[in-house]
């Protein structure tokens, strides 16, 4: 049979990844133009790193950098305990009172649309400062633990695709041997699912440092992230330090992705063929 | 094998023990975080505004008479009910996250195949390539189209210059923009679930096809089809459901005509300070996505029944 793609899906594939990359290609190139109006190429000048410049000297968005990766790196440490804690649970504790709402918990965070989440969190924090006193007003940590509810579903779903296809018994025998529940899940489970674990933190990390419509419920005054900055800007039409910006967005989170996925496979390549040297010994 | 089997009763009585604290750390902040919040909203549909901090009117109160009063006020859903608006933004926002999950399926199930079908070697590549855009800021990604749709922008500056349109197009703040921005940024979407199911299916089933003499295109819609519509249905929800409550496109792209459910809750709550109305629309915006979800798996548990 013909193994090769047909003329039409290769053009569908042609389209679809210019589709996907020609505008964030293009916003990356206008980066560098030295006219005010965005779109205009100013040949005579570009390209020039002045926008750059100009980004690094601005208070605002610095602070606001600050802020969004303070929250980002709070919850998706957070949301990784809660995320493996919970796909634990699913995966291991078998039949338990209340498993179906559990089931419910951690995967309606995913569909429920962002603006109702936002705003049920919001009512949430409103009613407990007027019930307990805390949060006390609305900042930095009422958006983490905004972040972490949803996010700690994401790594739910990552941490549990891991912990279902892997060996029980490698446990069991621990657990035979006689070490502790615990000693077992660290000694044990977590070395084998840490890949998902890592994956399921920098998703966290990455869904977080993203976030605008949850933020802008749940946050207050002196509170902006730099996705609200973004936003407030974005709202006035195209400016070329949004674009510089965006670059150094783009790429930083390229090549953290990129790199992980890399390290995470050579990992994995690397515990296979330990694996395998393991097996050949004993012949 | 007495010893090995009480200590292995120990490590299991432990794990009883221990068991409560990990299910529970989990399901407390959830409950707290998630199901709570929810409850709440439903509540507070049933408020009316007031100018105060929060701006709620109490539902639970002490009368003049020192009794405990409940008050619920169904004024918000007999508003939504007669106002236009509403009924038109909920109809719209359907429409928009229909016509987008049939483009995003159009242009994405060829790409699936492709990289399903594609060399071994350029798989994990062009998966990749497919994945990536979902890390990158999904709001940078909708602002990208900003400088692309304006008035002097690339397409424009193009269309002029090879002369097939003499005047600059008007695409920013329409619907045309909108559909562009929700095709574009849920496409990963669709993808990802179509190339999974297209990738487990065995091509020995189209070569037996062609075999008995069947042709490739009806071979396509008789084989390929029917054994991927798990992968068509989960990418066709993952791309509906999102679009249906999204913000940020309309917000950016679309213009002041272009109304979605999930900017008129904006509104409602930030530009209009209403924050019972606002509930009001995410309890229905909620419902409606419960009942399209309950519909569709009794559609799907009907299925196989039939055939």
């Amino acid at each position: 049979m013909n193994r090769r793609l047909s003329p039409f899906i290769l053009t569908m594939l042609c389209l679809g990844f210019a589709f996907l990359y020609v505008p964030i290609i293009l916003m990356v190139v206008y980066s560098f133009n030295a006219s005010r109006l965005v779109t205009v190429w100013d040949s005579v000048h570009s390209p020039t790193l002045k926008w750059y410049v100009e980004l690094m000297s601005n208070g605002e968005v610095l602070e606001a950098a600050r802020l969004s990766f303070k929250v980002a790196a709070l919850n998706a440490t957070g949301s990784t305990i809660l995320g493996t804690l919970a796909a634990f649970c699913l995966v291991r504790f078998g039949k338990f009172r209340g498993r179906s709402l559990f089931v419910g918990l951690t995967t309606a965070p995913m569909v429920l649309p962002e603006v109702i989440t936002g705003l049920s969190m919001l009512l949430v924090f409103v009613a407990m400062e007027q019930v307990i006193g805390w949060p006390a007003g609305r900042g930095a940590t009422t958006i983490t633990i905004a972040h972490m509810t949803f996010c700690l579903a994401y790594v739910t779903v990552v941490v549990q695709a891991r912990l279902s296809t892997f060996d029980r018994s490698l446990e069991e025998a621990a657990l035979d041997l006689g070490a502790r529940p615990a000693k077992v899940f660290f000694v044990i489970t977590l070395p084998i699912i840490a890949p998902s674990v890592v994956s399921g933190w920098l998703l966290a990390f990455i869904l977080s440092w993203d976030d605008l419509v949850i933020t802008s419920f749940v946050s207050g005054p002196g509170s902006t992230t730099l996705p609200q900055l973004i936003f407030s800007k974005v709202r006035l039409g195209v400016s070329p330090d949004i674009n510089a910006l965006a670059t150094l967005l783009v790429l930083t989170v390229t090549i953290a992705v990129i790199g992980v996925g890399l390290a995470l496979q050579r990992r994995e390549r690397r515990l296979v063929l330990e694996a395998e040297e393991a097996r050949e010994v004993p012949a | 094998m007495s010893t090995g089997s009480s200590d292995l009763g120990r490590g299991w009585s432990r794990l009883q023990v221990g068991r409560r604290l990990v299910l529970g750390v989990p399901y407390l902040w959830l409950c707290l975080f998630f199901l709570v919040p929810l409850v709440i909203v439903f509540g507070i549909s049933f408020s009316t505004p007031k100018i105060a901090m929060p701006p709620i009117e109490p539902l639970v109160s002490y009368g003049a008479d020192r009794v405990l009063q409940l008050r619920l006020y169904l004024s918000n859903y007999t508003f939504i009910a007669q106002d236009s608006l509403y009924v038109a933004a909920f109809a719209n926002s359907l429409k928009v996250a229909f016509v987008s999950t049939v483009l995003a399926l159009l242009l994405g199930y060829p790409m699936a195949y492709g990289i399903a079908r594609a060399p071994r070697n350029w798989r994990s590549v062009l998966f990749l390539l497919v994945v990536l855009p979902f890390f990158t800021s999904f709001l940078l990604r909708v602002y990208a189209w900003i400088g692309l749709l304006s008035r002097a922008g690339p397409i424009n500056t193009v269309l002029l210059k090879l002369g097939i349109i003499h005047e600059p197009l008007v695409m920013l703040q329409t619907d045309f923009a909108v559909y562009l921005g929700m095709v574009y940024s849920y496409l990963p979407f669709m993808v990802l679930p179509l190339y999974s199911a297209i990738e487990k299916l065995d091509p020995s089933l189209l070569e037996a096809a062609a075999d008995l003499g069947c042709r490739p295109i009806k071979a396509f819609f008789r084989v390929t089809l029917p054994l991927t519509s798990e992968g068509i249905l989960a990418g066709c929800l993952l791309v509906f459901i999102p679009s249906v409550g999204e913000y940020v496109i309309p917000a950016v792209l679309g213009g002041p005509g272009t109304l979605m459910i999930g900017r008129v809750l904006w509104e409602e709550f930030f530009n209009n300070r209403d924050w019972p109305l606002a509930s009001a629309v995410a309890v229905l915006l909620l419902l409606l996505l419960v009942g399209f979800i309950v519909v569709l798996q009794r559609v799907q548990a009907r299925e196989p029944a039939s055939e």
